[in-house]
């Protein structure tokens, strides 16, 4: 049980290591000197001196290519050229709004497109499921920005209901705690739904599928030829085995989540590594970039690992074929 | 069960197709069906944020109204649409080109080759997206090439993944074993025997991967890091219309709803074309 872990846990250190070193080969290969790149175009003569020795710019590829990793392994991932923050600090104060935001939506939109996908499935070929897929078809095509600027244009401008930005309002810290909790749900409400509904129609198209294909399996046609109430047959039986392609698509899923997620930071400013990453990228401050890319393949590399860890919770069958 | 679908006509076909046939024939007519140049601004005072369907003061008509710079809404649409499905397009033949190369050289060969390719392919499935694309953006200087070059070198694996498992299910087949047999090389069997077996599952995840890039680029655009104002692309449309979302909603509105729609069409054709090839998994 222990050892498939371990060799999946491996795998995924060796994407995060693909990465960083993708990082320098890009680093290496884009017009202008990496230095220069990483100390901004601010920086004094001694500055670019020292970034250039510490590089080892000098020196055989090879060599700056170790200097590069073991200064990341080291966690020495520079200093931010736009606001002159160490970044391993700027990211630990980001990764966990990312984390948040990316989680509730994958629950919601599961949660929502698993429903969607049974109801379409029980009721598969009448007008309720062509509407229905239409209905997935298009929040499937959003853009998640665009559904995010309309329903601020909604709920912020007309309706004035709900915060376009931010994480919390600006007098959070002194309100009471109720009253904070409450603040965090509302600016959390927009970010969340953006996310939710630009995944629920691919989720809701995928359950539907699965469902189908099931379709005069053998132990659903015992299930009803032993009596059981249709609606019995559809979710203890067709759904549970339709689930278990959902959750690999859990895991599948995720980087073009987190994807979904940088755009909707952007648009409501939502202080995670999304929106560090975007306004990093317009700033030209490389460290910031090439240390954001990393620890986004780390956050989709442990929500990998995590939904490999759920799928073999719910079908035995991948545990025992791991151990094998 | 119930959900049987009775086959017939495929509205999703149809509706798919007329759209994007829609799309296509506003993006190579945008000439004769605007007004002419896509960043002209008249008066710039007199034609700012004028409602859909107005007409100026000096008699232009304006079908979706204007923007912030007193620009046609509805010129830089269809002029945005040419970028739209030139970029998604090319990205995608470079995206088919790769992953076709990567899938069948990995399911042909044999031992460590074969498993280098798959662990390259499954390196990159795992890395997220646009992040790769934020980070080559950021290096080089934008522009319409960079965008295509960046969607088509990310967009590769899931084509890579397909080719692969299809090249090694048709390797068993009788007519590839009779090949093989009769002395035909492996670039010969890929060609003459494999490939045209291959060409409709290619071209429903291109189809699938069209709208796919459409929306990146878009989102690029947006960001400002793909095309680049004054030229149109609807992700810097709906990037210009941010700001005037209570004033103007039709800025950002319209450009977002022919993303939709492009999407959907490309959507919808991709699914018809699957269930063509495989009746039985009707979706």
């Amino acid at each position: 049980m222990l050892r498939p872990l371990l060799l999946r846990a491996t795998a995924g250190l060796g994407v995060v290591w693909g990465v960083v070193t993708l990082v320098f080969l890009l680093l290496h290969a884009a017009p202008g000197d990496p230095a220069a790149l990483l100390v901004g175009t601010a920086a004094t003569p001694t500055q670019l001196a020292e970034e250039r020795r510490s590089l080892g710019l000098d020196r055989p590829l090879p060599v700056q290519y170790a200097v590069w990793l073991g200064r990341f392994a080291a966690g020495d991932w520079g200093t931010s050229i736009a606001t002159g923050r160490p970044v391993r600090i700027m990211l630990a104060d980001a990764w966990p709004a990312t984390a948040r935001l990316v989680l509730i939506s994958i629950f919601l939109s599961y949660a929502l497109g698993i429903g969607l996908g049974v109801v379409q499935a029980a009721v598969g070929g009448t007008r309720l499921d062509t509407a229905l897929s239409a209905a997935s078809v298009t929040l499937f095509a959003m853009p998640g920005y665009w559904l995010g600027l309309m329903l601020v244009m909604v709920f912020t401008y007309h309706l004035r209901l709900l915060p376009a930005f931010g994480a919390a309002g600006i007098d959070a810290e002194f309100l009471p705690w109720v009253a904070r909790a409450r603040d965090g749900l509302r600016h959390l409400a927009l970010p969340v739904a953006t996310l939710t509904l630009v995944g629920v129609g691919g989720v809701a198209r995928f359950v539907r599928g699965a469902m189908l294909d099931l379709r005069g399996s053998l132990f659903l046609v015992t299930a009803e030829a032993k009596g059981l109430a249709p609606g019995r047959v559809l979710v203890r039986h067709a759904l549970r085995n339709a689930l278990i392609p959902v959750v690999t698509l859990l895991g599948l899923s995720l980087p073009a989540v987190f994807s979904g997620a940088v755009f909707v930071e952007a648009i409501f400013a939502w202080p995670g590594v999304g929106r560090v990453l975007v306004e990093a990228v317009q700033a030209r401050d490389y460290p910031v970039v090439l240390a954001a890319a990393a620890v986004s393949a780390a956050l989709v590399v442990v929500g990998n690992l995590l939904a490999e860890a759920l799928a073999g919770w719910a079908d035995p069958r991948v545990r025992s074929s791991h151990a094998g | 069960m119930p959900g049987d679908v009775r086959p017939g006509r495929d509205v999703r076909a149809v509706v798919g197709a007329a759209l994007l046939a829609g799309a296509m024939l506003v993006a190579l007519l945008a000439p004769a069906l605007t007004s002419g140049d896509p960043a002209r601004q008249h008066d710039v005072v007199a034609t700012r944020l004028l409602a859909p369907g107005t007409t100026d003061r000096f008699g232009a008509f304006h079908l979706l109204g204007t923007d912030r710079l007193g620009r046609d809404v509805w010129t830089r649409l269809a002029y945005g649409a040419r970028v739209s499905l030139a970029v998604g397009t090319l990205a995608v033949v470079l995206s088919v080109v790769i992953g076709v190369g990567v899938g069948a050289a990995a399911g042909l060969a044999r031992g460590w080759p074969s498993r280098a390719l798959l662990a390259l392919t499954d390196f990159a499935l795992a890395v997220p997206r646009v992040v790769l694309l934020l980070l080559l953006a950021a290096l080089w200087t934008p522009s319409v090439t960079l965008v295509v070059l960046v969607l088509g070198i990310t967009g590769w694996m899931p084509l890579a993944r397909l080719v692969y498992g299809e090249t090694r299910g048709l390797l068993v087949r009788p007519f590839a074993e009779s090949a093989l047999a009769l002395g035909a090389g492996r670039v010969r069997l890929l060609a003459r025997h494999l490939l045209p077996n291959l060409l409709t599952p290619i071209v429903v995840a291109a189809a699938l991967g069209i709208g796919n890039a459409i929306l990146l680029e878009a989102g690029l655009s947006f960001l400002g890091l793909g095309v680049q104002p004054p030229a149109a692309s609807w992700g810097n449309m709906i990037a210009a219309g941010r700001d005037a979302l209570m004033d103007a909603p039709w800025i950002a509105g319209a450009p977002g709803v022919a993303l939709v729609l492009v999407v959907v069409a490309c959507t919808l054709l991709g699914d018809a074309l699957q269930a063509r090839i495989a009746p039985q998994a009707r979706r």
